[in-house]
């Protein structure tokens, strides 16, 4: 890991520890909108534009770097942007197009979807709908678009028409919009670095990483609640099946947090590495027990709006479902394992990470 | 919390360049092994195999020079390791002396203690055998009730041994017992020793287990005399040395790939066109695989950097065992077929080794009981 990598960690650690209070994240959960202070703050230290060349007005750090800073906004729950300001701003960075300073939003069709680039003789236009667009009403800087151009994918930075944002949200409040892309003013466009799967793979390391996160503050949150909540006389800390269970959340936390590291060096390089895909399906194997055993933990209390447990596991019940659930990437990396053959699969886990 | 966190595996050229070598002489040497015999890979017993690995330097690896090892990194033994057993090498004869043994007599062994047998360890053809566990002491090791009671010369050990894998075969036993009273300090008052089993008058009985295998014994020790040069490191300083060899029993990739055989012939069995749910299925085994593997390289390098990553390793352990453990009920759940060690058909006879094995995964080594108890230690709970 660089030094560069650490530096921008632990300034994202300090920055999101101070700002992320329970208080900022109940108002973003409840509101779907983007704490203005909280941005500024990360647009000062220059995370938002991490992954963006110096010369270009970012900090000049690589896509690595970038996804590392992810796994502390996931374990603050930091509301906002966050992850898609970066690949967007990386991917705009690629080919040469200016990044805005405003939060962007990062449209990847899914299966089914597909938006229409053509530069006729009214200039550059879009045709399509994307379903599901994290944070796309807030994305005051526009959406990166990944389009299906005549001569392959590309990449076009566009402002949707008025109306053209049907505002829906995940379990965790936040915002995953529905976007009409027709008549959207297209502010720049070029041949995209990234087809549509490898923009999906970026979006599915991006969730890897948040949720290693989340997991952190799942698993810290549950240890300090058994160790201060008093039953039978004695903390529900001193109980062995608690402690047992306990142990369980930290060693799920530690294989999301070994799969997103991999995932994170992965996609600096090659983002159609087996790495990425085993992130994500395994973190959403590990949310699913985490959450489980955080929760049983915490009683009712855990089971409310006020306790701030909800912060991380509504995140994380819907980022295991984000850029490709669990099956998603199991079949994926299943094929590539039918591929290889009984007498290959050794040889291709040993390549991946 | 430093107890959780797993430092990036170093990269590693130079274990790269050795993955190859051991590739290719695998795929020479076991050619012709069947896969239910591989899928025995560190209970698999074969002197002459081992002999050959000492031969190339695959043993003692990270020792020095002067024992007979060939100074190499933890990270290029690591590679050797998991390629032996993601290949289904037999491995068992010099594996526990390799892993645990010999490490354990070069930090706190005599000289001559060292002289004596390291050399023969890195040359693949001196065996050893783990004499920790008592019928009353398994998990609680700080119970074990043999006795060694200083006579003139030496000791004089009374007690038995049992779970003893391959002491019917090993040269050696490094023996846990009692040395002083039992005190308020239950830790206080144990020793080990370097027992020559060809020269001590030592009882071993055959335990056979539920596969119906021979690899356990019994090893009774009645009134048998141990030299006082066979103590090994300090009276009364066992726990402490016990507990450093049971880290290096916790991490390697012989704590999740088990049951790898079994995937291999499961994919094997699947054939070019598996269906949606036995696609997902394997792909959920890669993605295990993909990141045990990072962890257990991760204290592997921890290790090499002189950490001491005991909770990390109780870790690994835990979810190699359960996915270990849940190997074989994914294959049944996606190819019918009756179990039977004795199948012509390759998935099915290592499916019965599987299912057979499987219960011991989570027990050798230390419980999953005792492995949970240590990360909540770690979590700061108990």
């Amino acid at each position: 890991m660089s030094e560069m990598r650490d530096m921008f960690v632990e300034t994202a650690e300090r920055l999101l520890r101070d700002h992320c209070t329970p208080a900022l994240l109940r108002e973003a959960a409840a509101t779907g909108e983007l704490p203005a202070g909280l941005w500024a703050a990360m647009v000062d230290a220059g995370l938002t534009k991490a992954a963006v060349a110096e010369d270009a007005g970012g900090s000049g750090a690589d896509l690595a770097d970038a996804l590392a800073l992810l796994v502390p906004a996931g374990r603050h729950g930091a509301p906002g942007p966050l992850a898609e300001t970066l690949l967007a701003g990386w991917l705009l960075g690629r080919v040469g197009i200016a990044v805005p300073d405003e939060p962007l939003a990062l449209a990847v069709p899914r299966a089914g979807e597909v938006i229409r680039f053509s530069d006729g003789a009214e200039g550059p236009r879009l045709a399509g709908r994307v379903t599901r667009v994290p944070w796309a009403r807030a994305a005051s800087g526009g959406i990166v678009v990944i389009a299906d151009g005549s001569a392959g994918p590309v990449l076009a930075l566009a402002r949707p028409a008025g109306g053209a944002v049907s505002p829906a949200a995940n379990l965790a409040g936040e915002p995953r919009d529905d976007v009409a892309f027709d008549g959207a003013a297209v502010e720049v466009a070029a041949a995209s670095p990234v087809g549509r799967d490898e923009a999906w793979a970026l979006g599915a390391a991006a969730r890897s990483a948040q949720m290693a996160g989340a997991l952190q503050t799942v698993l810290a949150l549950s240890v300090q609640y058994a160790q201060d909540r008093v039953q039978f006389g004695k903390p529900l800390a001193k109980l062995q099946v608690i402690q047992q269970n306990l142990a369980i959340i930290a060693t799920q936390a530690a294989a999301a947090a070994a799969g997103a590291d991999a995932a994170i060096e992965a996609a600096g390089h090659d983002l159609s590495s087996l790495a990425i895909g085993a992130a994500k399906a395994r973190a959403g194997e590990a949310a699913s027990i985490a959450c489980n055993i955080a929760h049983q933990v915490h009683g009712a209390i855990g089971f409310t709006r006020e306790h701030a447990l909800h912060v991380s596991t509504q995140r994380l019940w819907s980022w295991r479902d984000e850029f490709g659930n669990d099956a998603f990437w199991q079949q994926r990396l299943g094929e590539r394992a039918v591929a290889a053959g009984a007498d290959g699969l050794w040889a291709m886990i040993t390549a991946a990470a | 919390m430093d107890a959780f966190s797993f430092a990036p595996p170093p990269a590693s050229e130079a274990a790269e360049r050795v993955r190859a070598e051991v590739r290719a002489f695998l795929a020479q040497e076991l050619a012709d092994r069947p896969p239910f015999e591989r899928a025995d890979s560190w209970n698999g017993f074969d002197a002459e195999f081992s002999r050959k690995l000492g031969d190339r330097g695959w043993v003692a690896m990270t020792w020095p020079k002067r024992y007979g090892g060939h100074e190499r990194s933890a990270l290029e033994r690591y590679v050797v390791l998991e390629e032996m057993l993601a290949a289904g090498a037999p491995v068992g004869a010099h594996w526990i002396a390799d892993r645990q043994s010999g490490p354990l007599i070069m930090k706190v062994g005599t000289d001559k203690q060292k002289d004596e047998v390291l050399p023969r360890i890195a040359a693949g053809e001196c065996f050893f055998c783990i004499g920790m566990s008592e019928p009353d002491s398994g998990s609680d090791l700080a119970s074990v009730r043999t006795k060694a009671t200083k006579v003139q010369g030496g000791f004089v050990v009374n007690g038995t041994k049992v779970w003893t894998t391959n002491a019917h075969r090993a040269h050696y036993m490094i023996l846990l017992c009692r040395t002083g009273e039992v005190t308020a300090n239950r830790h206080a008052g144990l020793s080990q020793f370097l027992v020559d089993l060809k020269a001590a008058d030592v009882e071993i009985n055959p335990i056979i287990d539920i596969a119906g295998q021979h690899h356990f014994n019994e090893v009774v020790f009645k009134d048998t005399f141990l030299p006082d040069d066979a103590v090994l490191g300090e009276v009364g300083g066992g726990w402490a040395q016990v507990t450093s060899e049971l880290a290096l029993e916790r991490s390697g990739p012989e704590r999740f790939l088990s049951s790898f055989t079994l995937v291999v012939e499961l994919l094997r069995a699947l054939g070019p066109n598996p269906s949606p749910q036995a696609t997902i299925a394997i792909g959920r085994l890669v993605a295990h695989f993909v990141t045990l593997r990072r962890l257990s390289r991760s204290v592997a390098g921890m290790l090499q950097a002189g950490a001491d990553p005991a909770v990390q390793a109780a870790v690994v352990k835990d979810l190699g065992a359960l996915i270990e453990q849940e190997i074989p009920e994914i294959a049944r759940g996606l190819i019918a077929a009756e179990p039977d060690t004795r199948s012509t058909s390759d998935f099915v006879a290592v499916l019965a080794h599987t299912v057979l094995n499987a219960p011991s995964f989570s027990l050798r080594g230390g419980t999953r009981e005792i492995l949970r108890g240590m990360i909540a230690r770690g979590l700061g709970l108990r």
